[in-house]
């Protein structure tokens, strides 16, 4: 690897700088996208993509054990844990990025962009024109050299990490886990109080609309043609993710209607006195 | 012996504790019974003078250590009381008067219903007042005080269902503590001063002074001021006269006893009391000669205006005690006289008083002497005791008030210099004014016409009908008749005083060699001679009984009393004492709270309601920044990120 | 190139992620761009690590990581039990905090 030379050096090779150009514009555009996707999982890939390439860069930078440690840890680990959660709360919801609170969003810009400018004026100014490169320091091994200073120097700080980890670990679960206070009822006593209540002594009314959809998203049709909250399961209403097909299937149903007139030269019958009774 | 002292106090002081708590069953005995403890504690007494007659001189002082009163470390107040020359004198004078007063009330108040809880009061007042003298600090001195305030106010308002009254006694009240006021800061002084305030530390004796020595004059000149504050509020001396003649609203017998005969000669009695204060504070002794002086003359002028007979008699009073307070400033040279004058003042005053009050006690409580005139006739036990109190009084050679006042007006020429033409020629002029007053009262009341009966019964046999006595109509006429027996003995008791009160204790310089060891004397540097100045007194008392006699005696008084040129005019308002408390107090007063309201509600307020007020908008328009959302506290939070940054970046290219 | 440039990439990186912090309603999302955040932190600690020649950047940066792992475990806890009970994964329905 000729690494060690060239990170002593000022400047970079040009094929380093033809990477970070190109990957470093990938990045910003990976990161616009995670801000503004609609979908949460396409911005957590987004965000995954844009992790990765800071891996590289790290790699690109000599700090070899970060940058493998960014793949495995961030993209591995805690992407995937960002996935899950997603995945839990719904993965198809989209959120509206219409803004809602007024001059928040303007507001927003006025001091990211003031903020940037800031930093990147800032940045300019500095004289950072030196870099020292880390042959010297990652001459005895990048992994060797880190460990080096977090078991001496580090060593406290390293510790109270290791606490912090597992104070979070102990309190994610406290956070998440819910003690069940009563045994589950089996199906047969839920049998029996749907019985002694007397509301829906049959099952609930199964999903989706026959001969057309059978999707367990799909609410299955009222006889007036709305559609019945009741026969989707619970989670799919809690999370909003009620597909509804009731239109399609009114409009289906009057032109078999319709055919089956003209075919069989029936007098039409009165939508509205149907739709009345139906609805008492 | 010593125990006896208590006994004096407590005697009274069962009285009225009897006959304030006893109710309506007392009603009967009660006078009896005020009149007994008043009696016994003047028996007390006079086994206590008997017992003071047999020592040396150097020896009459008794103590007698009751209990610690406020034994705080650093603190020491005992119940202790002191009986010396001094406070004899007062025992005796108090328990004297007191006692014949005592006798003179059961008929004078026969009528009123009240009576019983009149002699509580009157018992309250002498045990309060006998506290006052036989205190042994100016702690207990000072309760004793505050004691004959309270039952002066009571007394002033005994017939409180009179407006008038009610009044009186308030403004007595009133007056009386800005005195109070005065003594609670001498008495805080000294505290702070010499870190005790009780008369053997503090004062000492007059030949080795106590702790008195050590402090600076101007120190003593403050609490000397502020005793002399207290004297003039208890004494009615100029500034704070003005109540004393209000004060005459009370029964007859209060005025005699209170506030002629005992309670207003206390601030005398501080005074000389305290002498080594002020003999070591020679400024403040020239304050007290100017207050005696100008009130004198002060008491005087009022005296001579009044048509009301107390008042005459309560400015004369004013007058009288302005002398003794003259005295008392003059030093070792007047403090005897004070006292003696004050015992004198006390026989023919008292006396004064009881005759004024059984003149009206015929007269169907008339108190205008314009509407008397030629009682003589009707009531001459009554006339003889007046007359002999008002030979007294005017310093009628051989009388009482002739050896003492001429001896205090000596004395003031004594005191050398200017000030001693200027005080002698202030209590000469006040001689003769007084000669002038009283002769009028003595003619107006006795003399002339019978006014009262032109006044009430028009008859055609006497044409010159005032028509204002239509005013009176519905009252009867009249019928002047002497007082009871009761009334009278103490009467002809006080004139005996008044008559031979004074050569007693002037022949052979008794009462100077008896109360010498406690107060000292001094006879200073007369520039002239005791025998021109007792000419002098004698001269210019006969100017003014003349000058009396050619206005009043030899021409009728008019029923109505004229307009009066502009002094007396002044005068009859106790020379514009209340308008000139009025403008410069209450006015004062009024417009200093109303501007004090006003910058208040302005200022106070609005600075404070405006910090509130400000403070809410503030808050109500801040409160909007607070709208819950988590982004919107982000916000501020990267916003303040970038000032920072700002900030930093700024700061590092300067 | 002058290395310079990773610093002016992750300033970029991280306004950004704050921007995107202000405007995104969606919790996870929010998440998503601390994260973003964290690692143009963690960019530019390594860029300065390679300026200064010694390792004490890659160190910060490796505990900023295990500090994000913390942060992340929690706060994703935080979001589903939010979710649980409020059915809303929006920061904005959790704005109690107003009078």
């Amino acid at each position: 690897m000729s690494a060690p030379l060239q990170l002593a050096a000022s400047t970079t090779s040009t094929g380093e700088a033809f990477q970070f150009w190109v990957l470093g514009t990938v990045a910003v555009i990976g990161a616009l996208c995670t801000v503004f996707m609609k979908k949460a999982v396409h911005s957590a890939l987004c965000l995954a993509g844009t992790m990765i390439i800071l891996a590289v860069f790290y790699l690109a930078n000599g700090a070899y054990f970060l940058g493998v440690v960014q793949i495995v840890v961030y993209t591995g680990a805690i992407m995937m844990l960002f996935l899950f959660v997603v995945m839990l709360v719904g993965v198809t919801a989209a959120d509206s990025l219409k803004e809602t609170i007024k001059g928040q969003r303007w507001l927003a810009l006025l001091c990211g962009v003031g903020f940037g400018v800031l930093l990147l004026a800032g940045l300019g100014n500095a004289s950072l024109h030196q870099f020292n490169g880390l042959g010297q320091a990652n001459s005895g091994g990048n992994v060797e050299g880190l460990a080096t200073l977090i078991f001496t120097k580090y060593v406290f700080a390293f510790e109270i990490t290791g606490a912090l980890l597992i104070t979070a670990a102990v309190g994610a679960m406290v956070l998440t886990h819910r003690e069940r206070t009563e045994r589950a009822l089996t199906q047969r006593e839920l049998a029996e109080k749907r019985v002694r209540e007397g509301k829906h002594v049959p099952p609930l009314p199964a999903p989706g609309v026959y001969a057309r959809h059978n999707a367990v998203d799909i609410a299955g049709l009222l006889p007036d043609g709305t559609p019945s909250e009741l026969t989707v399961s619970k989670t799919l209403r809690d999370r909003g993710q009620i597909r509804d097909v009731s239109t399609e299937a009114l409009n289906d149903l009057k032109a078999l209607e319709q055919r089956a007139e003209e075919r069989l030269e029936r007098t039409e019958i009165e939508p509205a006195t149907f739709k009345r009774e139906a609805s008492k | 012996m010593e125990n006896l002292i208590a006994l004096l106090i407590a005697a009274p002081l069962l009285g009225a504790a009897v006959l304030l708590t006893g109710g309506r069953r007392l009603d009967a005995v009660g006078h009896w019974i005020g009149t007994l403890l008043a009696g016994a504690s003047f028996v007390f007494g006079a086994i206590l003078f008997a017992d003071l007659l047999g020592k040396d001189a150097e020896h009459r002082t008794l103590t007698q250590h009751l209990w610690s009163w406020i034994p705080v470390e650093g603190f020491q107040a005992d119940v202790t009381f002191r009986l010396d020359q001094l406070s004899m004198t007062f025992v005796l004078l108090i328990t004297g008067v007191g006692s014949l007063i005592h006798l003179y009330s059961i008929g004078y108040m026969e009528h009123d219903e009240r009576r019983r809880r009149f002699f509580g009061y009157l018992n309250l007042f002498l045990a309060a007042m006998l506290l006052l003298v036989l205190a042994d600090n100016y702690l207990l001195l000072y309760v004793g005080w505050e004691g004959v305030g309270l039952a002066s106010y009571l007394l002033i308002g005994f017939w409180q269902h009179k407006p008038s009254a009610a009044t009186a006694a308030k403004k007595a009240f009133l007056v009386n503590r800005v005195g109070d006021m005065g003594l609670s800061i001498a008495i805080m002084l000294m505290f702070t001063t010499f870190g005790t305030f009780a008369f053997g530390p503090v004062l000492g004796s007059h030949e080795k002074p106590g702790l008195v020595t050590g402090a600076s004059e101007a120190t003593l000149t403050g609490i000397a001021l502020m005793l002399l504050l207290a004297a003039c509020g208890k004494s009615a001396q100029v500034p704070l006269q003005s109540w004393l003649g209000d004060a005459m609203e009370g029964p007859t017998p209060v005025s005699a006893l209170i506030h002629a005969a005992t309670m207003v000669t206390a601030g005398v009695y501080l005074i000389v009391r305290s002498a080594n204060i002020f003999n070591l504070a020679p400024d403040a002794q020239l304050v007290v000669t100017v207050v005696g002086a100008v009130t004198l003359l002060f008491g005087a002028i009022v005296g001579c205006a009044k048509d009301d007979i107390k008042k005459a008699l309560a400015g004369s009073t004013m007058s009288q005690i302005g002398y003794m307070v003259l005295a008392a400033g003059l030093g070792p040279i007047g403090y005897v006289f004070a006292i003696m004058h004050l015992v004198t003042h006390g026989f023919f005053k008292a006396g004064l008083f009881l005759g004024a009050g059984s003149v009206m006690h015929g007269m169907n409580d008339e108190v205008d002497m314009r509407k008397y005139g030629g009682l003589r006739k009707y009531m001459p036990v009554t006339f003889v005791t007046f007359g002999l109190g008002y030979l007294a009084i005017i310093g009628f050679p051989g009388l009482s008030g002739f050896f003492s006042k001429d001896k205090i007006i000596e004395a003031a020429f004594a005191k050398g210099g200017t000030e001693g033409w200027i005080l002698g020629a202030c209590a000469l002029l006040g001689a003769a004014i007084t000669a002038f007053y009283m002769t009028r009262v003595m003619l107006m009341t006795f003399f002339g016409e019978e006014r009262w009966r032109r006044s009430e019964t028009p008859s055609p046999a006497e044409p010159s009908v005032e028509p204002a006595a239509e005013t009176h109509g519905e009252h009867a006429e009249p019928h002047p008749h002497e007082s009871p027996r009761s009334m009278t003995i103490p009467m002809i008791v006080l004139a005996f005083g008044s008559v031979f009160a004074g050569g007693f204790f002037s022949i052979g310089d008794r009462f100077l060699h008896w109360l010498e060891p406690v107060t000292g004397h001094s006879h200073g540097d007369a520039p002239i001679s005791a025998a021109t100045v007792t000419a002098a007194t004698v001269t210019v008392m006969v100017v003014g009984v003349t000058i009396a006699w050619l206005q009043y005696g030899r021409r009728p008084v008019p029923v109505v009393a004229p307009r009066g040129s502009l002094l007396t005019r002044a005068a009859r308002r106790d020379l514009l004492q209340d308008d000139f408390n009025h403008v410069v107090l209450v006015r004062g007063g009024e417009h200093l709270t109303r501007s004090l309201v006003y910058v208040d509600h302005t200022l106070v307020d609005g600075v404070v309601n405006g910090t509130a007020a400000s403070v809410g908008g503030l808050s109500g328009r801040m409160r909007k920044l607070q709208n819950g959302f988590a982004r919107s506290y982000a916000v501020s939070m990267f916003g303040g990120a970038a000032i920072l940054v700002a900030a930093t970046l700024l700061m590092r290219a300067v | 190139m002058n290395p310079v440039n990773y610093l002016y990439l992750a300033a970029l990186l991280f306004t950004i992620g704050a921007t995107g912090v202000l405007i995104r309603r969606n919790a996870i999302v929010v998440f998503m761009c601390i994260e973003l955040m964290l690692n143009a932190c963690n960019l530019a600690f390594v860029a300065f690590s390679r300026m200064h020649g010694n390792l004490d950047g890659q160190i910060i940066a490796f505990f900023t990581m295990v500090v994000a792992a913390a942060e992340v475990v929690v706060g994703l806890a935080i979001i589903v039990s939010l979710f649980r009970s409020r059915h809303s994964a929006s920061v904005d329905d959790a704005s109690l905090m107003k009078l």
